[in-house]
């Protein structure tokens, strides 16, 4: 030992290094951890409380915090909001909810939010449901309902999808709307024959395609059908499935071919500059139009009806706050899915995002346009509503089976039932 | 080698013994944590997935509570590998993808390499813009990407003529197409990556080499071929290496373009896919992530133990 006294305090100096690079190991994931509950706590009477939005796109976003807002003018209560993007918000769910989630937090009604109930990871909110219950309907009641019961989910707003398309361009054109499936058909050829796309179609983003099968599906084998098939209550490897796919055929050489390379956002732009004729989407279309007379010109009709039921059931999915586990004991928060509940709290959300439809009775729908009374009509009328494939079936189920077989049917023509049920059989096995 | 072994064992063993009953107990203490932690750590975020990986793969979990794992055989395998229709295509790209890294991507590479190693003015210049897409982000890289081959509006399109008519390319969106446009853009990345590994191997070698090569009268190819590019074996392996494992876990650039669907499907996102997010199915995701490991085996072993051949020799 030729320099002990160097030589220990490198050594020393050494462990020192090591010791603080593995605290800061543990430290790192802790900290995380800690960083989104700030300021929730479990002080139920702190009047505050933490509210995680996936409303990350510019319009919902400001609607959110004119809700919030309202809110907090109302209760004294401070929200603290935490806003994420759209998507990675919904794939990062599970380990939000399993984590540090806020008290209150943007979700959609449907299997996501029955399973997460299931699992015991959200608050339960059959309480607030006892004051607010008298203003919603009871399709919406049901829709806010898990399996066991009890009321975990507090509806904002929904919105119909249907047939898009510019009045003042198919009035020019003599075009009229299609009341069968027949009548569609016969559009569609007209419009080719004009030289223009007769449905704009997209899906690169792979969702869109589920609510043309959805509709097809409720319009030919009705909507229990679609419940169980979500369900797997019903198999895929049917007649009644494959003649879905049959029917679809027929309207395929009038979508638009492209549509694996597209986004909605731009079949919307197709839409609005009058290269295509018509478009199936959720009424946030009308969000993409931000011309003034566009958005003006813009008229939607229900999807045809087919074979059975005629054109009662329709596709309105349905966006509203959920609690977190931590949450559900939270008074302020329990408070604030109360005021969604009211009609002050849905109006202040509309105040900025006109593109969706309140869901609660007491609402001042007198600031309706024509429009968007005419799409809250058909969500009043119908006998049955149902969500989308995706927020109906297994997730999995819908992404990563349902979606790409879609794709694959748009290019080829053709769909392998059997392949799909029996994946289907798999992975409903594995919940 | 067998029975060189215990010789080699026997002959180096002792040394390293009687220097240790030199040590004392803190330099054993510091010993022990500087073997000690990076062991933790390798076992930790190593060696504990791996093992875990391979366990929820014949297991069927929700992956929410600790008290609701159950067997399920190969339930899982037969989906992943049967039942599953991407399966296959995702193994054939990741195929081409492999293909085309070492037969355009990994060359040309070696070919910027080359000619920055001369004597060019600006060879700095030209370094710094080749790396430069190592450096970018992926979200960065797909938004450039996408202003090359956007179908309306994209660069290629408008060069070609067709911008905005009905014979635009739809680069992303035709499936018979899209793979290759990807293979351009990991391309475009990889050979930056190559360039600068192989331009640090250029450097360290000796340049009396050259010049006996050049006394012995041998042009510009030969000297590479028969002189520069042997003595260049260390570097040349861990290029072929890098090569096999970027094109095994190539995912960043499809996951921006659409997500590895439609003719981008690859193993690394089916991995993803059942693992992240709301369609996490844990089961089958270890199912194709052992799929993954097992395809990731292979050249790893194939190179380790020819690198360690090599050293005995």
């Amino acid at each position: 030992m030729p320099h002990p006294t160097t030589a220990q305090l490198s050594r020393r100096g050494l462990l020192t290094g090591f010791g603080v690079g593995a605290l800061g190991l543990i430290a790192i994931p802790t900290l995380a951890g800690c960083a989104p509950s700030n300021g929730g706590g479990g002080g139920s009477s702190t009047g505050s409380l933490t509210f995680g939005s996936n409303a990350s796109d510019p319009v919902p976003k400001k609607a959110y915090a004119a809700f919030v807002s309202a809110f907090e003018k109302k209760s004294k209560d401070t929200v603290t909001v935490n806003t994420s993007d759209h998507n990675s918000f919904q794939n990062k769910i599970t380990n939000y909810l399993q984590g540090s989630p806020d008290d209150a937090f943007t979700w959609f009604a449907g299997y996501r939010m029955r399973y997460y109930a299931s699992k015991g990871l959200v608050g339960d909110v059959s309480d607030v449901w006892d004051k607010i219950g008298d203003n919603f309907s009871p399709a919406l009641k049901k829709a806010s309902t898990a399996d066991d019961g009890k009321q975990y989910f507090v509806p904002n707003y929904n919105y119909p999808w249907g047939f898009f398309y510019r009045k003042s361009f198919w009035a020019e054109k003599g075009y009229t709307i299609p009341g069968t499936w027949d009548d569609l058909i016969t559009l569609a050829k007209k419009m080719q024959a004009d030289g223009i796309i007769p449905v704009a179609f997209t899906d690169k983003d792979q969702w869109p395609a589920c609510g043309t099968f959805d509709y097809l599906n409720m319009r030919i084998n009705g909507y229990q059908f679609h419940v169980d098939l979500c369900a797997h209550k019903e198999g895929w490897d049917t007649p009644k499935v494959q003649e879905v796919f049959d029917t679809w055929k027929e309207l395929l050489p009038y979508m638009d071919p492209s549509a694996a390379g597209l986004t909605w956002q731009e079949g919307a732009q197709k839409l609005g500059n009058k290269q295509a004729g018509m478009m199936l989407l959720g009424s946030f279309i009308t969000q993409q139009f931000t011309d003034a007379t566009v958005l003006a010109d813009i008229d939607f009709f229900p999807f045809p009806a087919v074979k059975v039921e005629g054109t009662d059931a329709v596709e309105a999915p349905i966006d509203g706050l959920m609690l977190s586990k931590k949450g559900g004991q939270s008074a302020p928060a329990k408070a604030m899915l109360q005021f969604m509940g009211s009609g002050a709290g849905q109006e202040a959300y509309y105040s900025i995002d006109k593109s969706n439809i309140m869901t609660a009775k007491d609402a001042d729908t007198s600031g309706y346009s024509a429009f968007t009374k005419k799409l809250g009509g058909v969500i009043a009328d119908a006998k049955s509503i149902s969500q989308f494939f995706d927020r109906d079936a297994l997730p999995a189920m819908a992404s990563n089976v349902l979606e790409p077989a879609m794709l694959d049917f748009l290019k080829s023509g053709s769909v392998d039932l059997k392949n799909i049920e029996s994946q289907a059989k798999t992975l409903y096995a594995q919940q | 080698m067998t029975d060189l072994n215990p010789i080699s064992a026997a002959s180096v063993t002792p040394a390293p013994r009687r220097h240790l009953r030199q040590l004392t107990g803190r330099d054993r203490g510091v010993l022990g944590v500087m073997i000690g932690l990076p062991t933790i750590i390798q076992v930790i975020l190593v060696w504990l997935p791996l093992v875990a990986s391979v366990v929820l793969s014949f297991m069927k979990w929700d992956g929410l509570s600790f008290t609701s794992f159950h067997w399920n055989g190969l339930t899982n395998y037969t989906f992943a590998l049967t039942q599953s229709p991407q399966f296959l295509p995702a193994l054939l790209h990741n195929v081409v993808w492999l293909l085309f890294l070492a037969v355009i991507g990994t060359p040309l590479g070696l070919l910027l390499a080359v000619l920055l190693d001369q004597k060019i003015r600006g060879s700095r210049i030209y370094q710094s813009i080749f790396f430069l897409p190592v450096m970018l982000s992926v979200a960065l890289i797909g938004i450039i990407w996408e202003l090359m081959y956007s179908q309306d509006n994209g660069f290629i399109n408008n060069l070609l003529g067709t911008a905005g008519t009905s014979g635009a390319i739809d680069w992303f969106g035709n499936a018979n197409v899209n793979l290759w446009a990807a293979l351009v853009a990991a391309t475009w990345r990889h050979a930056g990556y190559i360039m600068i590994l192989y331009l640090a191997g250029l450097k360290g070698v000796d340049p009396s080499l050259r010049e006996a090569a050049s006394l012995d009268g041998a042009n510009g190819a030969q000297t590479f071929f028969r002189v520069v590019f042997p003595a260049m074996a260390p570097t040349n392996v861990i290029i072929v290496v890098i090569t096999i494992i970027e094109s095994l876990r190539a995912f960043d650039i499809v996951w921006v373009i659409n997500g590895g669907n439609n003719g981008l499907e690859l193993l690394s996102v089916l991995v993803v896919k059942y693992l992240v997010g709301e369609t996490q199915v844990i089961g089958i995701g270890s199912a194709f992530a052992v799929v993954l490991l097992v395809i990731s085996l292979v050249p790893i072993v194939f190179y380790l133990v020819r690198t360690f051949r090599n050293r005995e020799i």
